[in-house]
């Protein structure tokens, strides 16, 4: 009756392989190595830049252990700290030829050290979170009011140049709060107004407001509008993110959604924070500038004496450039740039939105300066780049202004995708902080470690003293538990921290439970008078139950932490739920098997290794449970 | 080995009383002390700075507070933290401070006064995290609550899951009172070790009960007090070995899991040592109050839901 099928033992067998594939990666630990990546949204790491890499570190006779390309970049796997940072230097001078416009990010990174059929299985170590490895955390707001303004004033400008363009009458359109007030005269116009409006902009919600001569409309956006415009902003904010802290040379940065309106950025390895804040809390990187024409103005600076109050830059084409210092407009102003056609030409061309007070400061300066150039620079890393330097052709308005002339599609798609990047959608508040220095990272591990160790061997060492052979079953059951955790762990790429370590201990000691469960019933059993082979079904079979319900209780727990947790709780949540999981597994089926396999064939078995079983004599009053 | 030669059941009921009065006092007392002297809340709740720095030798205190009021600032709070050399400094929040450069200015201040110091940990938190922190962890322990008394009432009947809830929130009472009268910090990774222990100690309850129900369908002719001794004393080795084994991590946890892990694995101790009590003696003479009697087990004809055809054993 103890006799498991093969089918059964070979799943048990192929459970332990896997887990232990997949747990072996954690032992190898990492090894130096330098990744290098891109600053720019416009260059592409390829084979081409694995193609450099390679014969850069040939040329200087660096020797590597293996490079190779992924999604973050090329990563040169290196023997030692030395030869890393002799690496980084050669890779840097090779990649970033001037200091103050770096193309690449040249940065010191680990890999894991296991060995490469390891890491075509996947079998990829856990990651381990900032309080382990040492590193910042933030945790951001946006501002999603200031971005729905933003919007809702881009939306009044919008709105003026329409009534303009199809004749509506309007007495004046402002933005009050989260809504817009459009004032008619007479009911008609309003009526006129409603269509236009309801024809050409679908994302505002239109109501009637007023009467006789003081007529309104108010338009408020849709919910379904405005959840774009959040997710937008969001998205935005994230991407200009990722491109600022490429400046940073983090290795792995970890930049992510967190609700609906909250951006987490990790930054392992990086301990200077005042720099990650400044960078992360840079606003305004676009200026729109004017050109400076006066004759000979030119000549004079590219001889080495730039006139008062302007600036010599380099256009795209390679052309010089006078540029006034005095900005007229920032990318504050700007609220969208997107890639397109000219309407008259098809040339390629990027349209960018600006907001009411950008729109008007835009008329202005345009009707005054028709047939002159203005120059749109983009300041990246505190230094400027003309993007495109247009000829002013007549007064435009409304806020609408397009860039175009001499731009393939791929050029109008960067320029728009730099020129969104360079500024916020939303405004962003840091509200949460935390730095980790690396030594205390590494005495966590060390600490989570340790009381793992020493808590697991005082269980194995009580439970084989106390249970004997099922004592002994019961602890590889218990270490085949940790064997799953850590496997499921790494295969799921889940991040581990310190609560992480102590939730994969207290999993541990909750788990023995079930074997004492096992352990104690058989005795029970055997006390009763089954014979061993009775008693070794009986236990297991009837302490099922009580297993799967004590744990139901626990993985309540599990799961509200999971959903209410948030950081460090979320992170003891994982494990906990999971430890759950594969306790039941290795408790029941797991060591199961093993007391089938030692037991299960023996037909005249006299008696159990399960410790002394003590029989009262007849003097038990309450009878036995059965 | 063999520890527990029970020969007759133990009579825990007979002093069924003795053991709610003892409950219902330390838990007067844990109300008591949680009302006048409050939890002492981590940065994590109530908004804040914290930072950890780290001396070669052994730190000057003194000097650290002299430092930090010359370059200003008021109401913080310095202490040491796991060894003589590590301090812990904390801010409270303030409207008009600049929080991003709050630890430079810190660090700052410590090098002129008191110097030597290395940053080793930097915590910030806004108000708005801290407060919906609370109000997340409030919630968990309500939903807790009711997930675990719905499970209980499913797979047993209303009066185990009310009493192995009063049982149990009675723990977290009595942790929740030892931290605040020791004013132990009550951080995000305590209130995780409250509720695991919540979890944990319902599996106590839910092993007795299991006998309880066993027994109350199998045997004839006892009294409920009869059937609730002779469930708790036929589950008391199991009990007492699993939470021995459990403990022997936590403590080794206490041991080597340094400050960090310390009020995590105090909160475990404690909840497990009352959780031992509590679900056995204080939840089961809960149920006998509450009027458990052999009928509502053999009355229906058809089985509770969930259980299998001899009832749940241990």
């Amino acid at each position: 009756m103890n006799r498991y099928p093969l089918w059964k033992y070979i799943t048990v067998a192929v459970a332990l392989v896997i887990g232990f594939i997949y747990t072996l990666p954690n032992f190898f630990g990492e090894s130096p190595a330098v990744q290098v990546s891109s600053v720019k949204a416009t260059i592409k790491v390829d084979p081409r830049t694995l193609e450099r890499a390679e014969t850069t570190l040939k040329g200087a006779g660096v020797t590597h252990d293996g490079i190779f390309l992924d999604s973050n970049g090329v990563k040169v796997r290196l023997k030692d700290t030395d030869t890393q940072l002799k690496a980084k230097d050669v890779l840097e001078k090779q990649f970033n030829p001037d200091p103050q416009d770096p193309q690449y990010v040249v940065a010191l990174n680990l890999l894991s050290a296991s060995p490469t059929w390891l890491t075509g299985l996947h079998a990829l170590p856990m990651y381990l979170g900032l309080d382990l490895r040492g590193g910042v955390h933030f945790l951001l707001q946006v501002d999603m009011k200031g971005a729905t303004t933003k919007r809702l004033d881009a939306t009044a400008a919008d709105l003026r140049s329409l009534f303009r363009d199809k004749n509506v009458r309007h007495a004046g359109i402002s933005r009050d709060g989260d809504r817009i007030t459009i004032r008619f005269r007479e009911t008609d116009v309003r009526d006129k107004g409603r269509n236009t409006l309801a024809d050409n902009q679908p994302d505002l919600q239109l109501v009637e407001q007023g009467e006789g001569s003081d007529l309104r409309l108010v338009a408020t956006l849709k919910p379904e509008a405005m959840k774009r415009i959040q997710d937008f902003a969001l998205k935005q904010n994230i991407t200009t993110l990722h491109n600022r802290i490429n400046e940073l040379g983090v290795a792995e940065p970890v930049i992510q959604q967190q609700g609906a309106d909250r951006i987490v950025v990790q930054l392992p390895g990086v301990q200077d924070t005042a720099k990650a804040k400044d960078i992360l809390g840079r606003t305004a990187t676009l200026e729109i500038r004017m050109v400076d024409d006066t004759p000979g103005g030119l000549e004079a600076a590219q001889s080495g004496q730039v006139p008062f109050g302007t600036e010599l830059y380099v256009e795209r084409g390679g052309a010089p450039l006078l540029v006034k210092k005095q900005v007229v407009l920032t990318g504050d102003r700007l609220t969208d740039a997107q890639p397109g056609f000219d309407n008259q030409t098809q040339e390629p061309a990027v349209h960018l939105t600006l907001d009411s007070a950008g729109s008007r400061i835009f008329k202005d300066i345009t009707r005054e300066n028709v047939g002159k150039r203005m120059a749109i620079l983009l300041i990246e890393k505190g230094k400027g780049e003309v993007v495109t330097a247009p000829v002013i052709r007549t007064e435009i308005g409304g806020g609408r202004v397009q860039i175009s002339g001499r731009m393939t599609t791929t050029e109008a798609n960067d320029t728009a995708l730099l020129l969104r990047a360079g500024s916020l959608a939303a405004p962003m508040e840091i509200i949460e902080e935390r730095t980790i220095g690396p030594s205390l990272g590494a005495e966590n591990i060390k600490k989570g470690f340790d009381s793992t160790l020493w808590g697991f061997a005082a269980i194995a060492a009580f439970m084989i003293a106390y249970y004997l052979l099922f004592g002994f079953i019961s602890v590889i059951a218990l270490g085949s538990n940790l064997l799953f955790l850590v496997a499921l762990l790494s295969m799921l790429q889940a991040t581990l921290t310190l609560p992480g370590i102590a939730a994969i201990a207290l999993a541990l000691g909750m788990a023995i439970d079930a074997n004492v469960l096992i352990n104690e019933r058989i005795r029970e059993e055997l006390r009763n008078g089954a014979t061993p082979q009775a008693a070794i079904a009986a236990g297991y079979e009837r302490a099922f139950d009580t297993i799967v319900d004590s744990n139901v209780t626990t993985l309540i727990v599990g799961l509200m932490l999971l959903i209410f947790g948030s950081g460090p709780v979320r992170g003891f949540a994982v494990v906990h739920c999971l430890g759950i999981l594969t306790s039941i597994f290795s408790a029941v089926v797991v060591s199961r098997s093993l007391v089938n396999l030692i037991y299960g064939r023996r037909k005249k078995l006299a008696s159990l290794a399960i410790g002394q079983v003590w029989k009262p004599g007849n003097t038990a009053t309450a009878p036995a449970g059965k | 080995m063999e520890f527990f030669r029970i020969r007759k059941d133990i009579p825990f009921m007979r002093h069924a009383l003795v053991f709610n009065v003892i409950s219902l006092l330390t838990f007067l007392l844990a109300v008591f002390f949680l009302i006048s002297r409050g939890l002492h809340l981590s940065v994590e709740f109530t908004g804040g700075t914290l930072i950890e720095v780290s001396y070669q030798q052994t730190a000057d205190l003194e000097k650290v507070r002299g430092a930090l009021g010359k370059a200003g600032h008021s109401d913080f709070a310095v202490q040491n933290f796991g060894s003589s050399r590590d301090v812990m400094i904390r801010l409270p929040l303030k409207a008009d401070q600049n929080t991003a450069k709050l630890g430079e200015s810190v660090m700052s201040a410590l090098q002129a006064e008191a110097p030597g110091a290395t940053l080793q940990r930097v915590e910030f938190v806004g108000p708005q995290v801290g407060k919906e922190l609370a109000e997340n962890g409030a919630l968990a322990l309500l939903l807790v609550v009711v997930g675990i008394v719905i499970y209980l009432a499913i797979r047993f009947e209303w009066r185990f899951s009310v009493s192995a809830i009063i049982a149990n929130l009675h723990d977290v009472v009595i942790i929740l009172g030892f931290f605040a009268f020791f004013q132990w910090e009550f951080s995000l990774s305590v209130l995780a070790a409250v509720l695991a222990v919540l979890g944990y100690s319902v599996n106590e309850s839910v092993v007795v009960f299991d006998r309880v129900r066993e027994t109350f369908r199998k045997v004839r002719g006892l009294t409920t007090p009869q059937v609730l001794d002779h469930a708790i004393t036929s589950t008391i080795s199991r009990t007492i070995i699993t939470h021995g084994c459990t403990q022997l991590m936590v403590l080794s946890m206490l041991a080597f899991g340094g400050e960090t892990l310390h009020y995590f694995a105090l909160a475990l101790t404690i909840g497990i040592l009352f959780g031992i009590y509590s679900s056995v003696l204080v939840a089961s003479p809960l149920v006998m109050w509450l009027g458990v009697s052999r009928e509502q087990f053999i009355k229906p004809k058809k089985q509770i839901e969930g259980a299998n055809e001899d009832g749940a054993v241990v």
